[in-house]
Protein backbone atom coordinates (compact mmCIF):
# COMPACT_ATOMS: atom_id res chain seq x y z
CA UNK A 1 0.00 0.00 0.00
CA UNK A 2 1.83 3.54 -1.20
CA UNK A 3 2.22 5.74 2.11
CA UNK A 4 -0.24 7.88 1.90
CA UNK A 5 0.90 11.93 2.45
CA UNK A 6 0.76 13.18 5.73
CA UNK A 7 -0.56 16.34 6.45
CA UNK A 8 -1.72 18.85 9.37
CA UNK A 9 -5.15 18.17 9.49
CA UNK A 10 -7.03 15.94 7.83
CA UNK A 11 -11.04 15.76 7.40
CA UNK A 12 -12.92 13.33 9.00
CA UNK A 13 -16.81 12.80 8.86
CA UNK A 14 -17.59 12.91 12.70
CA UNK A 15 -20.85 11.56 13.15
CA UNK A 16 -22.16 10.28 9.98
CA UNK A 17 -26.39 11.24 9.85
CA UNK A 18 -27.95 8.88 7.55
CA UNK A 19 -31.12 10.62 7.58
CA UNK A 20 -31.36 14.54 8.12
CA UNK A 21 -33.04 15.38 10.81
CA UNK A 22 -35.79 17.72 9.35
CA UNK A 23 -37.39 20.18 11.71
CA UNK A 24 -37.03 24.12 11.01
CA UNK A 25 -39.16 24.25 7.87
CA UNK A 26 -41.94 21.34 9.38
CA UNK A 27 -45.46 22.09 9.63
CA UNK A 28 -45.65 18.97 11.78
CA UNK A 29 -44.72 19.66 15.79
CA UNK A 30 -41.09 17.68 15.88
CA UNK A 31 -42.12 15.80 19.09
CA UNK A 32 -41.46 12.42 19.99
CA UNK A 33 -39.60 11.93 16.66
CA UNK A 34 -35.87 13.03 14.90
CA UNK A 35 -34.95 14.72 17.59
CA UNK A 36 -33.43 12.04 19.29
CA UNK A 37 -32.75 9.90 16.32
CA UNK A 38 -28.80 10.06 16.86
CA UNK A 39 -28.29 9.32 20.24
CA UNK A 40 -26.79 6.51 21.35
CA UNK A 41 -28.99 4.11 23.64
CA UNK A 42 -28.81 0.83 24.30
CA UNK A 43 -31.19 -1.82 22.14
CA UNK A 44 -30.39 0.87 18.99
CA UNK A 45 -28.10 0.97 16.78
CA UNK A 46 -24.79 2.82 16.99
CA UNK A 47 -24.69 5.83 15.91
CA UNK A 48 -22.18 5.64 12.97
CA UNK A 49 -18.87 8.34 12.90
CA UNK A 50 -16.00 8.76 11.20
CA UNK A 51 -12.84 9.57 12.77
CA UNK A 52 -9.09 10.09 12.20
CA UNK A 53 -7.35 7.54 14.08
CA UNK A 54 -3.79 6.60 15.19
CA UNK A 55 -3.68 2.70 14.01
CA UNK A 56 -1.03 0.24 13.43
CA UNK A 57 1.91 2.49 14.09
CA UNK A 58 0.37 4.94 11.22
CA UNK A 59 -2.38 7.56 10.46
CA UNK A 60 -5.84 6.50 8.92
CA UNK A 61 -9.45 7.12 9.17
CA UNK A 62 -11.81 4.94 10.73
CA UNK A 63 -15.48 4.04 10.10
CA UNK A 64 -17.71 2.49 12.97
CA UNK A 65 -19.54 0.91 9.96
CA UNK A 66 -16.45 -0.89 9.03
CA UNK A 67 -16.80 -3.29 11.72
CA UNK A 68 -20.37 -4.47 11.52
CA UNK A 69 -20.30 -8.44 12.00
CA UNK A 70 -18.16 -8.37 14.74
CA UNK A 71 -18.17 -7.29 18.99
CA UNK A 72 -16.99 -4.03 19.21
CA UNK A 73 -15.97 -2.15 22.46
CA UNK A 74 -16.08 1.18 22.12
CA UNK A 75 -14.00 3.52 24.71
CA UNK A 76 -14.38 7.02 25.43
CA UNK A 77 -11.86 8.80 27.87
CA UNK A 78 -10.68 11.51 28.85
CA UNK A 79 -7.56 12.54 27.34
CA UNK A 80 -3.89 11.37 26.63
CA UNK A 81 -1.42 11.65 29.50
CA UNK A 82 -3.99 11.61 32.19
CA UNK A 83 -3.78 9.27 35.02
CA UNK A 84 -6.45 6.30 35.20
CA UNK B 1 -6.32 2.98 28.27
CA UNK B 2 -3.17 0.72 29.74
CA UNK B 3 -5.36 -1.73 31.49
CA UNK B 4 -7.38 -2.67 28.39
CA UNK B 5 -4.51 -3.09 26.63
CA UNK B 6 -2.34 -5.53 29.10
CA UNK B 7 -6.01 -7.87 28.88
CA UNK B 8 -6.96 -7.28 25.39
CA UNK B 9 -6.43 -11.21 24.78
CA UNK B 10 -9.02 -11.90 26.46
CA UNK B 11 -11.12 -9.75 24.63
CA UNK B 12 -9.34 -11.19 21.37
CA UNK B 13 -10.48 -14.55 22.70
CA UNK B 14 -14.30 -13.48 22.44
CA UNK B 15 -13.68 -12.16 18.90
CA UNK B 16 -14.08 -8.60 20.37
CA UNK B 17 -12.26 -5.44 18.70
CA UNK B 18 -11.57 -2.26 20.62
CA UNK B 19 -11.67 1.35 19.50
CA UNK B 20 -10.43 3.89 21.92
CA UNK B 21 -11.98 7.60 21.21
CA UNK B 22 -10.64 11.26 22.65
CA UNK B 23 -10.61 14.69 21.87
CA UNK B 24 -6.55 14.48 21.42
CA UNK B 25 -5.72 14.55 18.17
CA UNK B 26 -4.12 11.24 16.50
CA UNK B 27 -0.55 12.55 16.52
CA UNK B 28 -1.41 13.17 20.66
CA UNK B 29 -1.89 9.43 20.45
CA UNK B 30 0.91 8.33 18.55
CA UNK B 31 3.38 10.66 21.12
CA UNK B 32 1.14 8.94 24.25
CA UNK B 33 1.98 5.38 22.85
CA UNK B 34 5.24 5.82 22.22
CA UNK B 35 6.47 7.68 25.40
CA UNK B 36 4.09 6.38 28.21
CA UNK B 37 1.58 3.67 26.83
CA UNK B 38 4.42 1.51 25.21
CA UNK B 39 6.27 1.42 28.36
CA UNK B 40 3.50 0.51 30.51
CA UNK B 41 2.39 -2.90 28.25
CA UNK B 42 4.84 -4.32 26.24
CA UNK B 43 3.95 -3.30 22.75
CA UNK B 44 1.91 -0.53 23.78
CA UNK B 45 -2.12 -0.46 22.86
CA UNK B 46 -2.67 -2.90 20.14
CA UNK B 47 -5.89 -1.36 19.01
CA UNK B 48 -6.90 1.96 16.78
CA UNK B 49 -7.22 4.83 18.96
CA UNK B 50 -9.34 7.50 17.38
CA UNK B 51 -9.95 11.45 17.64
CA UNK B 52 -12.73 12.80 18.42
CA UNK B 53 -12.57 16.31 17.04
CA UNK B 54 -14.29 19.20 18.67
CA UNK B 55 -16.81 15.92 20.46
CA UNK B 56 -18.77 15.64 17.67
CA UNK B 57 -19.38 11.67 18.28
CA UNK B 58 -18.55 12.00 22.32
CA UNK B 59 -21.60 14.42 22.25
CA UNK B 60 -24.08 11.57 20.23
CA UNK B 61 -22.88 9.16 22.71
CA UNK B 62 -23.87 11.53 25.84
CA UNK B 63 -19.89 11.20 27.03
CA UNK B 64 -18.89 15.34 26.01
CA UNK B 65 -18.34 17.48 28.46
CA UNK B 66 -18.85 21.11 27.38
CA UNK B 67 -17.60 22.61 30.03
CA UNK B 68 -14.08 20.70 30.01
CA UNK B 69 -14.09 20.15 26.12
CA UNK B 70 -13.23 16.63 26.86
CA UNK B 71 -14.98 13.20 26.46
CA UNK B 72 -15.64 12.04 30.32
CA UNK B 73 -15.12 7.76 30.70
CA UNK B 74 -17.68 5.54 28.03
CA UNK B 75 -17.65 2.43 27.37
CA UNK B 76 -20.14 0.99 24.30
CA UNK B 77 -20.82 -2.79 23.94
CA UNK B 78 -21.44 -2.83 20.09
CA UNK B 79 -22.96 -6.37 18.35
CA UNK B 80 -22.35 -7.87 14.95
CA UNK B 81 -25.55 -5.88 13.69
CA UNK B 82 -24.06 -2.81 15.20
CA UNK B 83 -26.71 -2.54 17.90
CA UNK B 84 -25.64 -1.08 21.61
CA UNK B 85 -26.15 -3.91 23.86
CA UNK B 86 -24.61 -2.09 27.07
CA UNK B 87 -23.49 1.15 28.20
CA UNK B 88 -20.69 2.45 31.17
CA UNK B 89 -20.47 6.23 31.60
CA UNK B 90 -18.69 7.74 34.48
CA UNK B 91 -16.65 10.62 35.71
CA UNK B 92 -13.14 11.13 35.13
CA UNK B 93 -11.64 10.11 38.61
CA UNK B 94 -12.93 6.43 38.43
CA UNK B 95 -11.62 3.70 36.29
CA UNK B 96 -13.43 0.74 34.62
CA UNK B 97 -13.44 -3.09 35.76
CA UNK B 98 -12.12 -4.88 32.76
CA UNK B 99 -13.68 -7.89 34.47
CA UNK B 100 -16.72 -6.73 34.14
CA UNK B 101 -16.93 -6.01 30.62
CA UNK B 102 -15.31 -9.54 29.78
CA UNK B 103 -17.98 -10.84 32.02
CA UNK B 104 -20.76 -8.63 29.72
CA UNK B 105 -19.60 -9.58 26.54
CA UNK B 106 -19.89 -13.60 27.79
CA UNK B 107 -22.94 -12.80 29.07
CA UNK B 108 -24.70 -11.36 25.89
CA UNK B 109 -22.69 -13.55 23.20
CA UNK B 110 -24.63 -16.39 24.98
CA UNK B 111 -27.93 -14.72 25.05
CA UNK B 112 -27.41 -13.88 20.97
CA UNK B 113 -26.37 -17.58 20.83
CA UNK B 114 -29.28 -19.45 22.68
CA UNK B 115 -31.75 -17.29 23.40
CA UNK B 116 -31.56 -17.34 26.67
CA UNK B 117 -31.53 -14.68 29.72
CA UNK B 118 -28.96 -14.33 32.33
CA UNK B 119 -29.66 -14.06 35.56
CA UNK B 120 -27.77 -11.27 37.64
CA UNK B 121 -24.25 -11.86 38.02
CA UNK B 122 -24.41 -14.62 35.43
CA UNK B 123 -20.96 -16.10 34.33
CA UNK B 124 -20.29 -18.87 31.80
CA UNK B 125 -21.58 -22.32 33.58
CA UNK B 126 -24.08 -20.84 35.74
CA UNK B 127 -28.00 -21.34 35.05
CA UNK B 128 -29.59 -19.78 32.61
CA UNK B 129 -33.37 -18.77 32.58
CA UNK B 130 -35.88 -19.47 29.20
CA UNK B 131 -38.41 -16.76 29.81
CA UNK B 132 -41.68 -18.02 28.62
CA UNK B 133 -45.22 -18.17 30.59
CA UNK B 134 -44.81 -21.22 32.49
CA UNK B 135 -41.82 -19.05 34.06
CA UNK B 136 -43.95 -15.99 35.28
CA UNK B 137 -43.99 -16.07 39.01
CA UNK B 138 -41.79 -19.32 39.42
CA UNK B 139 -38.43 -17.40 38.90
CA UNK B 140 -37.63 -18.19 42.91
CA UNK B 141 -37.95 -22.15 42.40
CA UNK B 142 -35.11 -22.01 39.85
CA UNK B 143 -32.78 -19.12 40.96
CA UNK B 144 -32.45 -17.02 43.91
CA UNK B 145 -29.45 -14.12 44.94
CA UNK B 146 -28.02 -16.66 47.04
CA UNK B 147 -26.29 -18.71 43.84
CA UNK B 148 -24.89 -15.09 42.55
CA UNK B 149 -21.88 -15.93 45.63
Amino acid sequence: MPEEKLSCVKPAKGPVVSTPVQAADSSEPNVGKGVNKLMAKVGKPAPDFEANAFVNGGFSNVKLSDYKGQWLVLCFYPGDFTFV
Amino acid sequence: MAAVAARYPELQALGVQVLAMSCDSRFSHKIWQEEELSKMVPGGVPFAMLSDAGGRIGEIYGVYDEEAGVDIRGRFLIDPDGIIQAMEVMTPPVGRNFSELVRQVQAFQHVRATGEATPAGWTPGKLTLTPGPELVGKVWKVWNPEMDK
